[in-house]
């Protein structure tokens, strides 16, 4: 009995160890408390989503690599994985706040992980996502920013471009009806897609599906049977690589536009031929730098990742420069001063354009739409807010 | 009353064609949950455990599958091969390390080690493989599109329920012709028994596990196959879902868990394609449909009788 107990503590310790491996990284050795300023970067690095976290993971660490300083302090990056979850979300964020003592937190890709953790920095911490769009985020919470424009901005530029580029008169829509994110851009889309065509009934059908769902057959053959011009499907990037996979697979042929989500390696690695084609809004690209910032930012991060960026690596960058700039003007890492110091960010020159924060803690810019081609994603044209 | 008047709104609508597009579809589905329920329902009739671990060595398969052709570009027929061997070898490792040592135990300690190699398991794929998901990749032989009238068919809708009915009566033929068979059913009755009377248990019991692992081989492949995206916690929705298709069918009955996969994905396709609005509570239907077997027919539809076992 005893060995038997052994055996099973033994192999429960080993259970902990690697989960707790793989939930906190630590970027470097922590040097003495008081030389550093921590901060924390809130991101899902496993699960549905850990592709996008991971893209804006890339995006922090390079900002930290080029400006490791502020206030002739060393500045650290405290990496935490919310495995895409909620809840974990909000275990993640708390950890930052009360184990790790951050100053700031960057994140999270993700507008539902952004809003968990919502309740636990208000007052404590501030936080800046990157490129959660959902309204909500920072709506009602004085602590949360954000450097990315917000949906009822996108839903109204891929509106507009169904409605005249593509000519569409009819819509489709197939959203992950357990994603905020996607709820929202739906909601915005519709809103402006009817007031577009003057006709109530443009949505031709709305259908649901979950995160984590495999199987879009049934929802897709329905959508079939009312003849859409176009299929706007806002939601996570593997299941909407999916969609477009088993739409093709069905006989569908009616194009297929979405969100910033779209754009990530594994879209056109799991969605292969099927999503060619496939249209989306999004806040960069790397061919039309707008600053100097985006020049440098262009530049560092072919050397160091060889590859070109994604617009949320841009953003994530941007989310730290932000925060660093704000503890300068402030002078120090006192949580209300650096949060006012953050709300008055106007005019900032950032790798993905100029960051003006509006009364909610939202950055007005430029839409950017894009294509599918040839597997790379191909820049369409610029939206401008209005 | 109201439900009455919505089907029909959706009767309406619904044509011929586009029904039976849907049940091609449930079908595509039901054989899938099938082909992985036997590897469940097999290891069950036969040690009456509860393999929780399946639903991850069915993911480890998928990631063995996808290093082989993407990496070492192995072709997929040797792949298929050698993953279905790797995948055998990994069960019996599997048993060896987390039941075997508790063997005369409790059944309760070794349902809680089946649930902790469960999460080794998914928590290796993670540190190895990374928690981003990845492309499986998948032959064009399997994923090409016929037309059969307007209804749209992919071959492999009609590969997977061949597949499953091919290693059902495969699996029928061994546990009732074989030597070996007829070692595990002597040992499904009474481990004392089987031993005194020559059977080598440890022996049986890993080749069970070998064998449930290799289907679990078959069914992670052609999972693979028809949704192309793998990633370490994968094997956790399939798992649950298929326990539910191999309880319904009855747990321990081959054959009742094929016709539990066909009831589960068939359920599921048409639920979402009559009744839309219900579409967030796809998996609760599986669930409510356990919960309704466990009530009204714990034993399942070809379940055993219970007094048998006891």
């Amino acid at each position: 009995m005893r060995r038997k107990s052994l055996f099973l503590l033994v192999s429960l310790l080993a259970l902990a160890l690697v989960v707790a491996g793989c939930s906190t990284q630590q970027a470097a050795d922590a040097p003495k408390e008081d030389d550093v300023i921590k901060i924390g970067v809130f991101e899902p690095m496993t699960g549905a989503n850990a592709a996008g976290g991971a893209l804006e993971v890339e995006g922090a660490k390079l900002a930290n690599k080029l400006y490791p300083e502020v206030l002739g302090k060393k500045v650290e990056l405290v990496i935490v994985d919310n495995k895409s979850d909620k809840v974990e979300a909000a275990n993640a964020a708390a950890l930052l706040v009360e184990k790790e003592k951050v100053a700031a937190i960057i994140g999270s890709w993700g507008s539902s992980l952004s809003m968990a953790a919502g309740d636990i920095v208000r007052g404590r911490v501030p936080a800046v996502g990157a490129s959660c769009t959902n309204p909500l985020v920072t709506k009602g919470n004085d602590w949360y920013f954000r450097v990315c424009f917000i949906d009822p901005f996108q839903g109204k530029v891929m509106a507009n471009y169904a409605y005249s580029k593509l000519g569409a008169r009819k819509t489709a829509i197939i959203q992950e009806v357990s994603n905020d994110y996607a709820i929202g851009l739906a909601k915005f889309y519709t809103d402006a897609f009817k007031e577009l065509t003057g006709d109530d009934n443009s949505i031709v059908t709305v259908t649901n599906y979950n995160t984590g769902d495999l199987d879009f057959t049934a929802q897709l053959t329905n959508i079939k049977a009312t003849n859409p011009d176009v299929i706007f499907a806002p939601g996570n990037f593997t299941e909407s690589a999916l969609i477009i996979k088993q739409a093709r697979s069905l006989g569908i042929t009616t194009p297929f536009i979405g969100g910033d989500t779209f754009e990530t390696p594994e879209f056109v690695e799991i969605g292969g031929d099927a999503v060619e084609g496939a249209v989306f809004s999004t806040f960069f690209t790397s061919e039309k730098p707008i600053t100097k910032e985006s020049e440098k930012f262009l530049a560092e991060y072919r050397k160091e990742y060889n590859k070109e960026p994604a617009a949320v690596t841009a953003l994530a960058y941007d989310a730290y420069l932000v925060i660093l700039d704000a503890i300068e003007r402030a002078g120090t890492t006192d949580p209300v001063a650096l949060r006012d110091a953050i709300a008055q960010t106007q005019g900032f020159e950032g790798a993905a354009g100029i960051i003006s924060l509006d009364e909610n803690g939202d950055a007005v810019k430029n839409a950017v739409i894009k294509q599918v081609k040839d597997g790379q994603f191909v820049y369409l044209d610029t939206i401008e807010p209005k | 009353m109201a439900l009455k008047l919505f089907l029909q709104d959706i009767l309406d609508v619904m044509t011929p064609e586009m029904f039976l597009q849907h049940l091609t579809n449930g079908i595509s589905l039901g054989s899938l949950y099938a082909l992985v329920a036997i590897g469940y329902t097999m290891v069950y009739g036969i040690l009456r455990l509860i393999n929780f671990a399946h639903g991850d060595i069915f993911m480890m398969a998928t990631y063995f599958t996808f290093y082989s052709i993407v990496m070492f570009s192995i072709p997929w027929y040797v792949t298929f091969i050698l993953v279905i061997i790797m995948t055998g070898a990994l069960g019996m490792v599997v048993e060896a390390s987390a039941y075997r040592p508790l063997r005369d135990a409790p059944r309760i300690s070794i349902l809680i080690s089946a649930i902790g190699a469960s999460f080794l398991l998914e928590n290796l794929a993670i540190v190895i493989f990374g928690g981003r998901p990845k492309a499986f990749p998948a032959p064009e032989l399997f994923t090409k599109v016929f037309m059969v009238g307007s209804v749209s068919v992919q071959r492999l809708t009609i590969i997977i329920p061949v597949v499953a009915v091919v290693l059902l009566f495969a699996l029928l033929y061994l546990i009732n012709n074989t030597k070996s068979g007829m070692a595990m059913r002597a040992v499904s009755k009474d481990h004392e028994t089987a031993r005194l009377m020559g059977v080598d248990i440890d022996r049986t019991i890993s080749l069970t596990f070998g064998i449930g692992s290799m289907l679990a081989a078959v069914g992670g492949m052609m999972w693979g196959l028809k949704f192309p995206q793998i990633a370490p916690l994968m094997g956790v929705i399939p798992g649950l879902k298929c326990f539910i298709a191999a309880v319904v069918g009855g747990i321990g009955n081959i054959k009742g868990a094929v016709i539990g996969g066909f009831i589960l994905g068939i359920g599921e396709i048409m639920l979402v394609a009559l009744l839309p609005s219900l579409t967030g509570y796809r998996d609760a239907f599986a669930f409510i449909l356990l919960i309704m077997i466990l009530l009204f027919k714990p034993t399942g539809i070809m379940g055993e009788k219970i007094t048998e076992k006891v």
